[in-house]
């Protein structure tokens, strides 16, 4: 989705690059209120943001494996508004199509407006508040906040592709019809948003059970766990300045998981929650692919849309060769399947039904194995 | 990727066009790219100056052609995109070879490969005659917030590091038999992922310590500060002057 | 009266240069870290900070240049006391040297970042560039001013981080572990760098034999106060003061063998 020069009119570029820098003043004021000084005099925005793009920027290198020598990576919108919160998502996302654009040529510079736009400000501000939104409905559990990052990652990468379609419909240069473009991509980027979903579910849940205090998005979640669970916490983490001693608990229980993740079973789940997850789940899933089925069933020309469709893919391929953020999760059998019109919403729908309960099952899993985990749960649950 | 200070588009030297101040030749090539996309498609012989311009400004930084045509390669996906335009266009069809091409669709793929392929030339010309650190401080002259330019800069001294931590992580699960090999295996890679960002994080908040400790109260002072006399800003322009008049001649004719 | 004026003297010249009288400390959770600590420091003194993991150290140190804030006691620095107001001035004076180089050198060149304190406090021009060659000189650097961080050794990057600190002309200079992951021969360079400093230095470390090497004065800090206080051999030779707090000798290493600096 980085898009290049000459893609999108000059007009439109120059709109949307306002845009983009009103939204960057916005999330600079709103990043120092997020990474608010700790009374230690100072600004920690900057180095603190920094780090952070630094993070997803090395993120996205990080291959996820799909099937048969296909991998997919992380967007990282989604999950640097749940870790950091939205306005400093949102800036380091900029940050990082920034450099992207200015020292790789990925992504034009005419186009930078609207790559930030649809790849900074959509994702994480979409992200952001239907993450904010399902915490707040959900259960105040841990196991939610890995559901609403799941949900929230999902819905968050097709809006950008549908943001991206009405840049597209007001000043896009090529001759093909919106209609056409909202399909393909929105369909494609639903299949990414799986991906990035399950990524980013699983590792908002790997910072939570160590660090629970450094995901953004459920400190106000985490309030009430903190005076429990206090005294397991102290020695792990022994005051203020923690950094040494956290820092080598992160890898361990990172090496822990390697070597414990597919044994033993999972006790006892709480069963509501579960069927939450599903309900959840089900529902984006369903708000998703009934845009696609509708478009899908309204430009029914066949022969076309595999042109297209295959086009926008290849688009989503460069990213993939040039290290960029934006690579395709889509693996091509998937790719193929979904040509014919119609069926798309429905292998959306199947797919998401099938990975979400996936990953949910091996999440569950997961945490009833990992001990720290399991130490805070108890007094939970009472 | 993310090679730091000395990054790999960086080509060193000392011609004219390195010698310029930053914020100048950003400024210049931000415009020439504004006009290049703004010039109307039809005209195809305006696209052929706008490249010979920047085979000028090629030459006067002394950089070997191969160099940036092979930097060029970057932009290759996207035109295999741009092949496929006229299949998928819609408008009265023209019949080649016994394909159906579209002819908007011939136009739309001209357009954007054109403006593409000149969009990144110029940002591979940018970046392979200004080293990093200058192209962030020129940045900062065109008044993008310091703050940003702060984070930037910390984008870009910590993106190895991390990058680094991040390989080691996977040579420790490699050591451990440990190989990704699908979906199964991606909760231990996103449990890595979480404790990469744990590590940044708090790396982040050690680095604040360390600033504060030598005075930082929130300003990195500008210590070198460059600036552009009336001569250098005059050259700079040059490539989007004359880009400007060939777009101009472009709408006219 | 500018905050850079090295070592203004009407103080410093008596006062010592690092004075820490009944210093405790809770963090914000309530795990208590320091329990009234007593240190005094002349000028001119090199002493090891020793004391086991937890023992408190890094508590102790955050607190010489305000970064923690004194819940009771007092700390002073060449007589100005560590408090909010005097804040900017006690951080040019307490130079501290982080245990890893690669939080210490944030700035994207070597020089960039050895002006980094000094132009905080509002040097500018040839001034600033001679604070930074100088620094540079101190620590046998000068050749690598226009390098990245990172591309130098780490041996290399902990030197250039003592630079950064001296560039501030600090009355006193706080090492965090020093020797840890140097190769011998960066270990050595690094002792003759900090022997060759006419500098008050207070060096935190677990490493006994580098303690014995540079310092003549050791104190252990145990339990959050200082447990002992005296000539750093006849510290390491006092088995069973050792073992109450955690300290051991490498493998083979005999203190009363060693020749130890006055």
């Amino acid at each position: 989705m980085h898009v290049p020069d000459g893609f999108i009119n000059a007009p439109v570029s120059v709109a949307t690059g306002a845009v983009a820098a009103a939204a960057v003043a916005v999330s600079l004021r709103g990043a120092r209120r997020e990474l608010g000084g700790d009374g230690l005099g100072g600004e920690r925005t900057a180095p603190l943001a920094g780090l952070v793009a630094a993070f997803i920027f090395a993120v996205q290198m990080l291959n996820f494996p799909v099937a048969a020598g296909t991998s997919g990576h992380l967007l990282g919108g989604a999950l640097a508004a749940i870790l950091v919160g939205p306005y400093t998502g949102v800036l380091c996302v900029s940050v990082v199509l920034l450099m992207q654009g200015v020292l790789f040529a990925d992504g034009g510079l005419t186009a930078l407006g609207v790559n930030i736009t649809d790849m900074a400000i959509t994702t994480t501000v979409v992200a952001y508040l239907l993450f904010r939104g399902l915490v707040k409905v959900l259960p105040r559990k841990r196991r939610s906040i890995t559901v609403a990052s799941f949900v929230s990652a999902l819905v968050s990468v097709p809006a950008a592709a549908l943001v991206f379609t009405l840049i597209y419909a007001l000043g896009g240069t090529a001759d093909v019809s919106t209609g056409k473009v909202l399909t393909a991509m929105v369909g494609v980027h639903v299949l990414i948003g799986i991906g990035e979903a399950a990524i980013t579910a699983l590792t908002v849940g790997a910072v939570i059970a160590v660090r629970p205090d450094l995901v953004y998005g459920a400190r106000g979640l985490s309030k009430p766990l903190e005076l429990k669970v206090a005294p397991v916490a102290v020695p792990a983490a022994p005051g203020a300045p923690r950094t040494e001693p956290a820092a080598a608990a992160a890898p361990a229980a990172a090496s822990e998981a390697a070597e414990a993740e597919p044994k033993s079973p999972a006790p006892a789940a709480a069963p509501r929650s579960t069927k939450r997850v599903w309900l959840a789940g089900v529902a984006a899933a369903l708000v998703c692919a009934g845009g696609i089925s509708y478009y899908a069933s309204a430009s029914p020309d066949g022969l076309e849309k595999v042109a297209h469709d295959q086009g926008i893919d290849k688009q989503e391929k460069d990213h993939a060769a040039k290290d960029s953020p934006l690579a395709d999760y889509s693996v091509k059998d998937i790719t193929d399947a979904r040509l014919s019109g119609g069926l798309a919403g429905v292998i959306g729908v199947g797919a998401t039904l099938a990975v979400g309960s996936g990953v949910f099952f091996v999440v569950r899993r997961r945490r009833d194995t990992d001990p720290a985990v399991t130490d805070e749960r108890t007094p939970e649950r009472v | 990727m993310g090679a730091g200070h000395s990054h790999k588009l960086y080509r060193h030297g000392h011609s004219p066009v390195h010698a310029l101040p930053a914020h100048c030749k950003i400024a210049a090539v931000f415009a020439f790219v504004l006009i290049v996309v703004s010039t109307p498609r039809e005209a195809v012989w305006a696209f052929g100056l706008y490249a010979v311009l920047l085979a000028a400004v090629t030459v006067a930084a002394r950089l070997p052609a191969g160099f940036v045509l092979k930097r060029l390669l970057i932009e290759v996906p996207f035109v295999a995109f741009a092949l496929l335009m006229p299949f998928v266009a819609e408008g009265p069809r023209l019949h080649v070879l016994g394909m159906s091409l579209s002819e908007s669709g011939l136009w739309g793929a001209w357009n954007i490969l054109a403006k593409g392929t000149l969009g990144v030339a110029a940002s591979v010309l940018l970046a392979a005659t200004t080293e990093l650190r200058n192209l962030l401080l020129g940045l900062q002259r065109l008044k993008m917030p310091p703050l940003l330019v702060q984070i930037a800069s910390f984008m870009i001294r910590y993106g190895d590091v991390i990058t680094d931590e991040m390989r080691r992580m996977r040579i420790a699960r490699v050591s451990r038999g440990f190989e990704a090999r699908g979906v199964r295996h991606w909760g231990v890679l996103a449990k890595s992922a979480g404790a990469l960002f744990i590590r940044s994080y708090e790396r982040g908040e050690r680095v604040h310590l360390a600033m504060v400790s030598r005075g930082y109260a929130g300003t990195v002072p500008v210590t070198d500060e460059v600036t552009a006399d009336r001569a250098q800003w005059t050259s700079a322009a040059a490539l989007p002057l004359a880009a400007l008049a060939v777009c101009l001649l472009g709408w006219t004719l | 009266m500018t905050p850079m004026d090295p070592m203004s003297p009407h103080d410093s010249t008596t006062a010592p240069s690092l004075e820490v009288a009944g210093l405790a400390y809770a963090y914000p959770d309530g795990h208590q870290a320091l329990f009234g600590v007593d240190l005094t420091v002349a000028r001119g003194e090199r002493v090891a900070l020793l004391g086991p993991n937890g023992a408190g150290k890094t508590t102790l140190v955050l607190h010489l240049n305000g970064i923690l804030e004194a819940g009771a006691g007092s700390v002073a620095v060449a007589g100005l006391p560590v408090a909010k107001r005097n804040l900017a001035e006690i951080r040019r004076r307490v130079g501290i040297v982080f245990q890893d180089p690669d939080d210490q050198l944030f700035m994207p060149t070597v020089r960039e970042d050895v002006a980094f304190g000094p132009a905080a406090a509002g040097l500018r021009g040839a001034e600033l560039e001679e604070r930074v060659t100088e620094a540079l000189d101190r620590v046998g650097m000068a050749g690598f001013a226009d390098r990245p961080p990172h591309h130098l050794s780490f041996g290399q990057r902990r030197r250039v981080a003592v630079a950064t600190v001296l560039a501030m002309r600090p009355e006193i200079l706080v090492l965090d572990e020093p020797s840890s992951n140097l190769d011998p021969a960066s270990r050595r360079e690094l002792a003759d760098v900090l022997r060759s400093l006419d500098v008050t230095v207070l060096m935190v470390t677990h490493d006994l034999p580098y303690a014995l090497e540079l310092c003549p004065r050791s104190v252990v800090l145990s339990g959050g106060v200082i447990a002992a206080d005296g000539r750093t051999q006849d510290l390491l030779c006092d088995a069973d003061l050792m073992a109450a707090h955690r300290l051991e000798l490498p493998f083979g290493f005999d203190p009363r063998s060693v020749t130890a600096p006055v």
